[in-house]
Formats: structure tokens, C-alpha cells, sequence
């Protein structure tokens, strides 16, 4: 049988870089072929040539051995090729149905015909194994549900390629698992599946194959079980990656920030979080751990000044700050990076540069006399840019035209700065390939050793059980529990996400 | 009040309420693919200017009738209404190929279409103004009706009057109900969704825009052809931005809008109501009132409501 995809000599280029230089590659059926690469190694570029979303300015595509040509994702969709995007394209206001039903409406006479397409998605969502309720308005939906929304709506018009742009980054471990097994079962019925990730547990769980991107180029193929973890992170990166040194868990200095009681509201008014109580000691990181949905992202929104509190007290170091704003909660030392970057975190027209001083613009050396110094500003651009090896031709770029890891790389670069005196982390290596992800621990520990107080947030395990010295599970708006580093199993914690169980007594909480 | 009087009220009220009822839904066409339009006002006026001059200059022409509706009046609608599609779709041009700012456009428009029927109406009609046509649409049905004095009051319903009603309507089931509406809406709250399905996003927003620019067209003649029988200088009178203000009011809904365009229109009826009362209140007092109410509504309600999400993002 003809392979599912061969790309042939792809080239792209983008002012400044070579996107994807030359690029062979094949696709067979039946695969679940893992694409790696650093960030800004061109994996995105790739498969938005195979989906129609950019034209490469030399290249053949053939699919199903034949040669053809993909203009638009029009094209795309009728060849089978499917793609569940790194961002999700859902219409928040409108039904699972409607969504997955877009574009290829059921009629009745001029109108959409609900219940048929209620029941064409019940019937598709049982036919794939993947239950979802038809009626459900999107937007209020978890994202792992959101992401089965994206898979329906691809498997709806019939795809037979399948490709998933870093499906995995905003689920939580649970929802991975999920997702590798509908991945595994989507490959055994013969369709050829592309995964994008940065994590190399998933790809030894799920991958059957595996190709790596290095500045444009394929520069290795092989497949999971001839190869480990560690092997394959090496090969991504360049160089092999530094086992991580098992440091005891540190116990904290005095209190810098002293949660009490919290209550706050999420967005539809309902109860988030319903009393949370934490300490944050200068030198130690707290982390904080919870399935999507139990209010991780409101208490990280109370902290930072983003969401008002409905009840309790908020006290960075002894002085109360429930009532101050972000700017002045920024100055007196509060560091922020933000779970959703490009809502909260850069201004994608602004040049990579601007962003960098987003939060002390009006300082000097970058302000004087009123006016901006674009020197200033552009030479701290360019130190950032070297210090956290951003992939752009220079500081001046719009933050727009990087790529996913890279945009994140400079929300890091602004926030984790010395200054800092407490550092709100959330998802800090969300998108960024291993070789960064390391970089941004050591860089997280580097502030804590010096003095700063983390409360870490993310939704990975790993990152958890590296960095944190202490852990504290939310469920249903409380903290289920606490965990010392070293003392808990990756199991036990996704345990007490699941059922909130295993509270006990809180050690080192709120005492 | 008598059911008289309260049915003559109504017909006053709906008739005022009419050029707001179709501005919004025009409003509503355009933001709900996901472009604003601010150019209501222009648009409103161009209709108005070109419905009038062919409805004049066919007037010895088109001597047929539709049923009691003379063809120059009929020719001088459909004028206003594709007059208004084609000014819409300068909008949509300015917005989607060139990447104007799209407050820049719609405000660009409505200065081009105040100074263009100013200098149209003196080109063509000299500085006499516009003579007064024979005729405008007749009511397709009047209600007489005896007051509690005795008197007979007629309460009349016009063709447009009418028909922005059938509009509210016809809005409502093509946006939520069909599969056009619902890639409208997908358009307006997250328009790259569009594309990665393989659709066309432009296609889906220049015929929106154009769907609105006709209603808007159509809210001119109504002017023009069915109250005043002449076009005067900016006869709009902003009239588009209160239709505005009535979108926002009326949260991107047609059956929210036409209350919230009723409840302006009202306003602007009360001056009966009032008068009926015995109560006197200077007029320009009265004159004031919608404008001062989509003040205090825009006060109150920009922050609260939501609008689609993706407006005025290409
Ligand atoms: N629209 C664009 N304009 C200019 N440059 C671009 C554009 N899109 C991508 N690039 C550049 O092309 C290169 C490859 O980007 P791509 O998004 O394919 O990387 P990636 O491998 O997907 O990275 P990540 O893991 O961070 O998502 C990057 O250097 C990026 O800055
Ligand atoms: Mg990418």
C-alpha cells in the first residue's frame, strides 16, 4: 500500500529563517508518528503545509501515492486530512453539534436541522468511543472535553490523516491517558495519526514512530522501543540533558505570601474557590496540582490581582494586598507568568522587545523624560533573546511571527526576573521543548535559592515532582492535601486530583 | 387612555421606532460576522438620497403600479436598498482587502455620505431642494377607530413599517436557525475556525455586510419615501447611531433589539402621550429624549453586555 504521506523536499522560508529546509518525510497507515523537534524546529510550519494553512515555496506532497496539490485546508479536508489544532478552533457559544457539524450542516428545508445533528454526533461519538453530550455549549466545557470536541469534529468529515499540533499541553495526566488510548485506537483501525509534542513519556506511551526536527531539517528517524526517554530527549536537544540532581526538599524562610481563608467567584459566578489557605516561604516552591476546573487558575487570578477575592485575606509580606492593583501588586514585587500567554501575557502585535518591558516601560533606563528609549529597550531585548535562546532574527520582531515555545520563552524571560520577590508560575514550560524547559527550572531555582518565594501551578507531574518542595492538591475550590517532594508517588497525587482523597492532616499548609 | 388611543400610540411608536429597528438589525448582520459598522448612519442617508432621487426622476417613467404601490416608489426602494448593499460593501472592502481600521472606514463613509447627497441634491436639484414627491407609500392597511370622545382615530401601517417587523423576524431564524447564521456566528466569535474548516471567512462577511448595508438602504427609504416624500441635508439626524446604541441595548438580538428600538421610539411618542395628559413640556425638551436615553443606555450597558467575540478582528 502506497504510505498515507510523503513529503517531498519542503522548503519554507520566512523573512529571516528557513522554516523548514528541504524537508522528506513519510507517513504510513496505521502509524502514530511522533514529530520532535526544539521550538521553532519547524513542526508546526510542516503540518500547516500539509494542511493547506501555508504554501511551501518548493516541495511535493503525495497522499495515498498520489501527487497533489493543497491550496487551502478545503483541499485539505477532501484529501482526509484532519488536524486538531495547537490552539483550539471551537465557537464557544455554540452546541457541541453545532461545532462538530460546521460547514457540512444537516438540512431541513433552509433550516439547520437540530436534532438530526444531535443525533448524527451521538451517533458518531459512540460509533468512536468518545462520549460527548451534543446540547453542551462548547464554552462551558473542560478543555479535555473541548479537545474530544476538536477530534469529533475532524473524524466527522471523514479524516483519515490525522494530525495533532501539541495535543497534550493543556491536559491534565488523566486526560493524556485518555487521549493516548482514542489515539492508539484511531491508529488500529488503519488511519495514519501525526503527534507533536514536547514530552518524551508520551511519546515512549504512545508513538509507534518517531521523526526529529532540528532548524528546519529531518535529522533522525527511529522508533520508540529502539530507543529510551533520555536517548531521544538528547537527540531533540543536541547534547544529552543533565539528570536532575535530587536536592531534599528546602524548608522556607519567613512568609511572603500568607493566603487565608480565600474565597473567590469564577466567571459564571459560581463558588471557585471555597476557603484555600496557603503559606509561600522566601526560598521554597510551592506547587499546586488539580484537575482542570477546581481552581487552580482563579486563585492564581486572586494572587496576581486579576480576579477580586469575594472573602479572605491576602498578605504579601504582612501587608495586606487584596485591594491593590496589578500594577502596584507588580511593584511591590510580584512576578507573574501566565497560564494563558496569549490573552494575559504578550501583546502579539508588539515586537518581542516591547513585551519584554511590558511591566516597567515607564521606568528607567526605558523611559526618560516621558519618552520611550528605544535603545534602552531594544538592547535589553537582545540580552533576553541570547540568555533564553528566543529563535528570531532579532528583538525587534513581532512576538507573532515566533513559535509557540518561543512566545513562551518570553513571557519567562520577562517575569522570572531578580527582582522578584514573589513569583506566580503557571505552566511555565507550556510549549517549550526539553532543552528550555530545563533551562526555565534552573532559572526557577536560581531566584528561589536567592530568596524569591515560588507558588508554582501546573498541570504536569514532572514538573512538579522536580521542582516543588512542597505539594498541594486542589479539588472542588479547597486543598485536598498537602505532599512533601520525595514522599508521594506520581500515582498517589493523581489519585488525590481524581477523588480529593488522601486529604489528611495539612503538613506545612497554612499552620 | 382608551384602547384607541393606545393602539394610536402603538402605530406613532412603531413608526418612529422603524429607521431604528432596521439600523440594528443592520448592526447585527455586520458585528455578528465579526465587522463592526459604524457606518449606519451613512448608509442610512446614501438609501435615503438615492431612493428619493430615482423615486423623482421615474416618477414620469415607471407609471405602472403593484397593487397600490406606485413603480417609481417601488424602483426608488429597491434603488435605496442596493445602494445601501454597495456602500456596505465599500465598508467591507476598506476593512477585509485593505486593512483599514474599521471605525476609520465606517467613520470615513459617513462624513463621504453627508458631504455626497449634500452635493448631489445641489447638482442635480439646484438650491430650491428637493421637490416634494406626489405621493409616498401608502399605509397597506389602516385601523379606525372610536375614542372614548367619539372622535375617529386612524392608525396606519405602512409597507416598510411592516416590513422591518418581517425583518426582525427573518434575522432571528437566519441567524440561530440556519446553517448560514451559525457560520455567521462562527465568523464573529472565532473567525480562524472558519477558515481551518476550509470556508471561505471573506465570502461569509461581505455578503453579511451587504445583506446589512440593504436594510439599512431600506431604513432610508422609509424616510424618504414613506414619511417625508422629500430628502433633505442629513434628514438621518443620527438616527443610525441611535440604531446603534439600540444593537448594543438589545445585545446582538434581534427580538431584544426591536424592544429596545421600540422603547427608544416611544420616547420619541410620548410627545402625544404627554399632550393627551395635559402636560406641557417644552418640545425640544421631548426632542432630546432619545438621544439622552442612548446616553444613559450606553452608560450603563458597555462593559456589561458581550458582543461577539471576534468583532473587528480580520
Ligand atoms: N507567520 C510567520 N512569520 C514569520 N516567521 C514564522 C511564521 N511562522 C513561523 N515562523 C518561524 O518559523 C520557524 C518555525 O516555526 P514553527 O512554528 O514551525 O516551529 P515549531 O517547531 O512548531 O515550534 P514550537 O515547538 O515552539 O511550536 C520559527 O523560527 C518561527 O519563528
Ligand atoms: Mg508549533
Amino acid at each position: 500500500m502506497a504510505p498515507a504521506v510523503q513529503l517531498k523536499g519542503i522548503h519554507k522560508i520566512y523573512p529571516g529563517v528557513i522554516a523548514n529546509d528541504r524537508v522528506d518525510w513519510t507517513l504510513e497507515w496505521g502509524q502514530i508518528h511522533a514529530l520532535l523537534g526544539e521550538n521553532g524546529a519547524g513542526k508546526s510550519t510542516l503540518m500547516n503545509v500539509l494542511y493547506g494553512m501555508t504554501r511551501p515555496d518548493a516541495g511535493e506532497i503525495h497522499v495515498d501515492g498520489r501527487q497533489v496539490e493543497i491550496p487551502a485546508p478545503s483541499a485539505a479536508i477532501k484529501l482526509g486530512i484532519g488536524m486538531v489544532h495547537q490552539h483550539f478552533q471551537l465557537v464557544g457559544p455554540l452546541t457541541v453539534a453545532q461545532n462538530i457539524l460546521l460547514g457540512c450542516e444537516p438540512r431541513l428545508g433552509p433550516f439547520f436541522h437540530t436534532r438530526k445533528a444531535n443525533q448524527r454526533v451521538a451517533d458518531l461519538a459512540d460509533r468512536v468511543g468518545l462520549p460527548v453530550d451534543p446540547t453542551a455549549r462548547v464554552e462551558q466545557l473542560p478543555v479535555g472535553m473541548q479537545q474530544r470536541v476538536e477530534i469529533l469534529k475532524v473524524l466527522q468529515r471523514d479524516a483519515r490523516i490525522l494530525i495533532f499540533d501539541e495535543p497534550t499541553a493543556v491536559l491534565t495526566p488523566q486526560e493524556i491517558d485518555e487521549l493516548g488510548a482514542v489515539m492508539k485506537r484511531l491508529a488500529q483501525e488503519g488511519r495514519a495519526l501525526v503527534f507533536i509534542t514536547h514530552k518524551m513519556r508520551e511519546v515512549m506511551a504512545i508513538a509507534t514512530d518517531v521523526t526529529v526536527m532540528r532548524a528546519g531539517r529531518v535529522i533522525g528517524s527511529t522508533t520508540p522501543s529502539a530507543t529510551s526517554a533520555g536517548e531521544l530527549a538528547a537527540m531533540v536537544v543536541g547534547r544529552p540533558l543533565a539528570p536532575v540532581a535530587e536536592v531534599p526538599a528546602r524548608l522556607g524562610g519567613e512568609v511572603v505570601l500568607e493566603i487565608r481563608d480565600l474565597h473567590a467567584a469564577n466567571d459564571r459566578g459560581l463558588e471557585a474557590l471555597e476557603g484555600v489557605s496557603i503559606d509561600v516561604r522566601q526560598g521554597e516552591i510551592v506547587g499546586i496540582i488539580g484537575v482542570e476546573g477546581n481552581g487552580q487558575s482563579e486563585l492564581v487570578e486572586v494572587i496576581t490581582g486579576l480576579r477580586k477575592a469575594s472573602s479572605g485575606q491576602l498578605r504579601l509580606l504582612g501587608e495586606g494586598i487584596a485591594g491593590a492593583t496589578v500594577r502596584q501588586r507588580r511593584e511591590k514585587g510580584v512576578g507573574h507568568v501566565a497560564e494563558d500567554r496569549l490573552r494575559h501575557a504578550v501583546v502579539t502585535a508588539y515586537s518581542i522587545a516591547d513585551n519584554l518591558v511590558l511591566d516597567r516601560y515607564y521606568l528607567p533606563p526605558y523611559s526618560r523624560n516621558a519618552m520611550l528609549d528605544d535603545r534602552a529597550i531594544t538592547r535589553n531585548g537582545a540580552t533576553s533573546l541570547e540568555r533564553y535562546r528566543i529563535k528570531a532574527p532579532d528583538a525587534r520582531t513581532p512576538v507573532s511571527s515566533l513559535s509557540g515555545g518561543n512566545q513562551q520563552k518570553v513571557v519567562v524571560a520577562r517575569e522570572l526576573d531578580p527582582n522578584h520577590r514573589l513569583l506566580v508560575v503557571s505552566q511555565p514550560t507550556r510549549g517549550v521543548d526539553a532543552g528550555a524547559a530545563e533551562f526555565i527550572h534552573d532559572q526557577i531555582r536560581q531566584l528561589c535559592d536567592a530568596g524569591a518565594a515560588v507558588l508554582l501551578v501546573t498541570n504536569e507531574l514532572d514538573e512538579l515532582m522536580v521542582l516543588a518542595d512542597r505539594i498541594g492538591v486542589m479539588f472542588h475550590g479547597k486543598i485536598a492535601g498537602w505532599r512533601v517532594r520525595g514522599s508521594c508517588s506520581r500515582e498517589e497525587l493523581g489519585r488525590m486530583m481524581i477523588a480529593g482523597a488522601g486529604s489528611g492532616p495539612l503538613p506545612g499548609g497554612a499552620a | 387612555m382608551d384602547f384607541a388611543m393606545f393602539i394610536a400610540l402603538l402605530a406613532a411608536t412603531l413608526q418612529l421606532a422603524t429607521p431604528l429597528i432596521l439600523g440594528s438589525l443592520t448592526g447585527i448582520w455586520s458585528e455578528r460576522s465579526g465587522v463592526v459598522n459604524i457606518a449606519i448612519e451613512g448608509i442610512m442617508l446614501t438609501g435615503a438620497f438615492a431612493g428619493y432621487t430615482v423615486a423623482e426622476q421615474t416618477l414620469d417613467v415607471a407609471r405602472w403600479s403593484l397593487g397600490p404601490i406606485p413603480g417609481n416608489l417601488l424602483l426608488g426602494v429597491l434603488a435605496a436598498c442596493v445602494a445601501g448593499a454597495l456602500l456596505a460593501l465599500v465598508h467591507a472592502f476598506w476593512s477585509l482587502k485593505l486593512r483599514t481600521d474599521q471605525i476609520i472606514s465606517g467613520t470615513a463613509l459617513n462624513i463621504l455620505a453627508l458631504g455626497l447627497t449634500a452635493y448631489l441634491l445641489r447638482l442635480i436639484y439646484d438650491v430650491g431642494g428637493s421637490p416634494k414627491l406626489p405621493s409616498t407609500l401608502p399605509p397597506l392597511f389602516v385601523w379606525n377607530l372610536t375614542n372614548s370622545h367619539g372622535e375617529t382615530i386612524s392608525a396606519q401601517f405602512t409597507p416598510i413599517m411592516l416590513l422591518s417587523l418581517v425583518l426582525v423576524v427573518a434575522t432571528h431564524l437566519v441567524l440561530f436557525h440556519t446553517p448560514w447564521g451559525l457560520r455567521t456566528l462562527a465568523a464573529g466569535e472565532h473567525p480562524t475556525t472558519v477558515r481551518t474548516l476550509g470556508m471561505s471567512l471573506d465570502a461569509i462577511r461581505y455578503t453579511n455586510l451587504a445583506i446589512g448595508g440593504a436594510i439599512a438602504g431600506l431604513a432610508g427609504a422609509f424616510l424618504t419615501l414613506e414619511q417625508v416624500g422629500q430628502f433633505n441635508e442629513n434628514m438621518t439626524a443620527g438616527k443610525g447611531f441611535i440604531a446603534l446604541a439600540v444593537m448594543i441595548f438589545g445585545r446582538w438580538k434581534p427580538f431584544y433589539a426591536l424592544a429596545a428600538a421600540l422603547f427608544f421610539g416611544l420616547a420619541d411618542a410620548s410627545q402625544v402621550l404627554l399632550q393627551t395628559w395635559g402636560i406641557q413640556i417644552p418640545a425640544e425638551f421631548l426632542e432630546m429624549l432619545p438621544y439622552v436615553l442612548t446616553l444613559v443606555a450606553l452608560m450603563g450597558l458597555v462593559g456589561r453586555t458581550r458582543g461577539p467575540a471576534a468583532v473587528g478582528q480580520i
